[in-house]
């Protein structure tokens, strides 16, 4: 058997993960440290690549304007937490979700009156828009770069989550908010900071993905409720968590999309299975969430020491 | 939207001189639009209602001694809203055509409310099989094309090019599946693998796994139908995956005005050389054809799109029944006949309806190119149906 289509299918899969890795580790802390349930956490992620792609016909260049961006939506998460969100900590979950659901139509309506409808197709260097050569496996440069600098940010999270003071106070108000503050440790700052770095996150998956599939109103909200299935079944508030069931939903997605409909078509009739197929694959993964959901209710890496 | 707020104050300074009675809009006769104003299609919607207005100014905001009134809605790319917004122009605007829909899900979710009330249906764009068959209705009419015709026509173009076997990627709806039908009744090659995409209240714009699949396939050509944002998705990953040259792309409804500009901005060289087919295109020699496509790029600096030519054609066929029934749109019977003989002027020239008032016309194969000012658009490179009629109109008991 020829394993190269696997294994491109296997990288595209990883690359997905990836994605949706950055995504998802900015909610889980959100969710899993401040009880807050930020459904506009998507809006980060295309106020990212809208960002970028001027920032990249600005400059010139699509490094130098990521660069940029992340920053940006670093502070855009700054203004959003000091006005709105540390308002809602003490609100219950269902005031979070009408507050930030509001936030996701003002941001989607505010990206349509400054960029407009359109959408932009953000132009690469010629380096990252050629093909990668690895014995007989094509693969797109730029898909690399994607899996390549999220294991850097994966690997930097978990050293900060890890190995720092800050990822120390992070951690403990993920196991426990209330004993955090009652220690004195300011739980407002470290909420700002959680916040800020969780939207910088998903604004850089969202300037990583543009250059792919173009910028989009609303194009966050999409992948947002992948997110939510990624936190969920890696268990939410933990980092780790997150990193694994996101490499999971991406190949899985990835897996049912490509070799579903020749599996089905072993034992279904061919116009059947072209039917089924799709759905199928679409439903995979919120398959999955449900049996995590049934059989392992804090997800696959709950955070230690879980309330 | 000046000339919209003319009429309107026009219209309302009519009323409050009469008495405010509600007869007094019947000196007007009012068309309702239904097309995408929120959501990423929007600027499909955004380039129909330019189009409708550009014709409303060509025709002086008269058809015959009556003023038209135009009542635009959005239907939010989604069924539901768009029968919503459709319910609304036939009970509560009381309007005389309804017209628009880009859509084909958007349209058979709304054709009831308008064809129930006895009032006439005009799709600027949507083309499904069912309206075209079994459900077809005297009171329903398309300046477009049935969905399955373009593909049609993309088949035969495959044919010809000797091409033997090929990888067909869709979005998974109406129009989409009606597409690969299209495809797959008139190519004669096999057909090495197929994909329908996501396309519900999520759409998918990530195709690696597609394309992976495309390519290993070993087919000779890539057969796609993906319209509004995710083409431009889908031609960018197709480039990144190297596939221009290895994977020769062949596409109906995705390459077209709203995206060339943003390929062009980004350089993606992977469209140029791609066949695609369709009824018109930007350079068609008629004098209907010149005046809209020299007034659109006047007035709004842009090629228009063949969603703004159909559009563009609503209003000009809406006219001729106006005018022919003196003004009487009461005279339904003289208003249907009108429109079957299709007298009117229209942007791809000269063509007739069949028994499902669908056009009976020519499909041309097109190629990107550069035109004199260094814009990326399309050109008819050879006609490749004449006169060619649905294959469901045999369906239709009209």
């Amino acid at each position: 058997m020829d394993w190269n289509p696997f294994l491109i299918q296997f990288i595209n899969g990883l690359q997905l993960g990836i994605l949706l890795f950055l995504l998802a580790s900015g909610l889980t802390l959100i969710f899993g440290i401040m009880d807050f349930i930020n459904l506009a956490h998507g809006s980060f992620y295309m106020v990212g690549a809208y960002f970028c792609a001027t920032l990249t016909f600005l400059t010139g260049s699509f490094v130098l304007a990521a660069m940029i961006a992340v920053g940006g939506v670093f502070i855009v998460g700054v203004v959003v937490e000091t006005t709105i969100v540390n308002r809602l900590y003490r609100a219950d979950h269902l005031d979070q979700v009408l507050v930030t659901f509001g936030l996701i139509l003002i941001f989607d309506t505010l990206v349509q009156m400054i960029w407009g409808p359109e959408g932009m197709v953000i132009p690469l260097p010629p380096v990252l828009d050629g093909q990668f050569e690895v014995a007989s496996l094509v693969f797109p440069t730029y898909r690399l770069l994607i899996i390549v600098s999220g294991l850097l940010v994966a690997a930097g999270l978990y050293l900060l989550v890890m190995k720092t003071r800050l990822g120390m106070l992070i951690r403990a108000g993920a196991s426990n908010r209330v004993m955090v503050s009652a220690l004195g440790v300011n739980i407002n700052r470290l909420f700002l900071i959680v916040f800020a770095l969780g939207a910088a996150l998903a604004g850089l998956s969202g300037l990583l993905i543009a250059p792919i599939t173009e910028t989009s109103i609303g194009m966050g909200n999409a992948i947002i409720i992948l997110a939510f299935v990624v936190i969920i079944v890696g268990g939410i508030g933990s980092i780790k968590g997150a990193f694994y069931a996101a490499l999971i939903i991406g190949l899985i997605d990835t897996m049912g999309r490509s070799y579903l409909d020749s599996l089905l078509k072993l034992f279904m009739s061919v116009q059947n299975a072209e039917t089924a197929a799709p759905a199928l694959s679409a439903m995979l993964i919120y398959i999955l969430m449900a049996v995590v959901l049934a059989v392992r209710p804090q997800g696959l890496f709950p955070p230690t020491g879980t309330r | 939207m000046r000339i919209f707020r003319k009429l309107l104050t026009g219209t309302i300074s009519a009323m409050v001189l009469v008495g405010f009675s509600p007869m007094a809009t019947a000196d007007s006769v009012k068309i309702g639009f239904v097309t995408t104003l929120t959501t990423p299609a929007a600027v499909i919607g955004n380039d129909m209602v330019d189009a409708v207005n550009l014709a409303i100014e060509h025709i002086g905001g008269k058809m015959g001694e009556l003023d038209v009134e135009l009542i635009v809605e959005d239907d939010g790319f989604k069924p539901d809203v768009g029968k919503q917004a459709t319910d609304k122009l036939v009970k509560q605007d009381d309007v005389h055509f309804v017209a628009g829909y880009i859509w084909s899900h958007v349209l058979l979710a709304s054709r009831k409310s308008v064809l129930d009330a006895g009032k006439f249906l005009i799709s600027s764009n949507a083309g499904p099989s069912q309206l075209a068959g079994k459900l077809c209705h005297e009171n329903f009419f398309s300046t477009s094309w049935q969905n399955d015709q373009t593909p049609m026509a993309m088949g035969e173009v495959l044919n010809q090019q000797g091409v033997k076997s090929l990888y067909i990627m869709a979005p998974n709806y109406a129009a989409g599946k009606n597409m690969v039908a299209g495809v797959e009744r008139t190519f004669k090659g096999e057909i090495l693998g197929k994909d329908m995409t996501g396309w519900g209240k999520v759409k998918q714009v990530e195709f690696a796994a597609e394309l992976a699949k495309a390519k290993a396939s070993g087919a000779e050509g890539i057969f796609i139908f993906y319209p509004g944002p995710p083409g431009a998705a889908f031609i960018k990953q197709y480039q990144q995956a190297g596939l221009q040259g290895q994977l020769p792309l062949y596409s109906v409804f995705t390459v077209d005005s709203i995206s060339l500009p943003k390929f062009q901005a980004a350089n993606l060289t992977g469209v140029m050389g791609s066949s695609m087919t369709q009824f018109w295109a930007p350079d068609l020699d008629n004098p209907q054809n010149k005046k809209f496509v020299s007034g659109f790029k006047e007035k709004y600096g842009r090629y228009p799109t063949f969603y703004a030519a159909q559009s563009y054609d609503t209003i000009f066929l809406i006219k001729a029944a106006v005018e022919a029934a003196d003004g009487n749109l009461d005279d339904m019977d003289l208003m249907r006949a009108t429109m079957e003989e299709a007298a009117f002027p229209s942007v791809r020239g000269k063509f007739s309806y069949g028994n499902n008032h669908m056009p009976i016309q020519n499909f041309y194969l097109r190629e990107v190119v550069e035109d004199a000012d260094g814009v990326w658009t399309t050109k008819v490179v050879r006609t490749v149906y004449e006169n060619h009629q649905d294959p469901y109109a045999k369906d239709c008991k009209n």
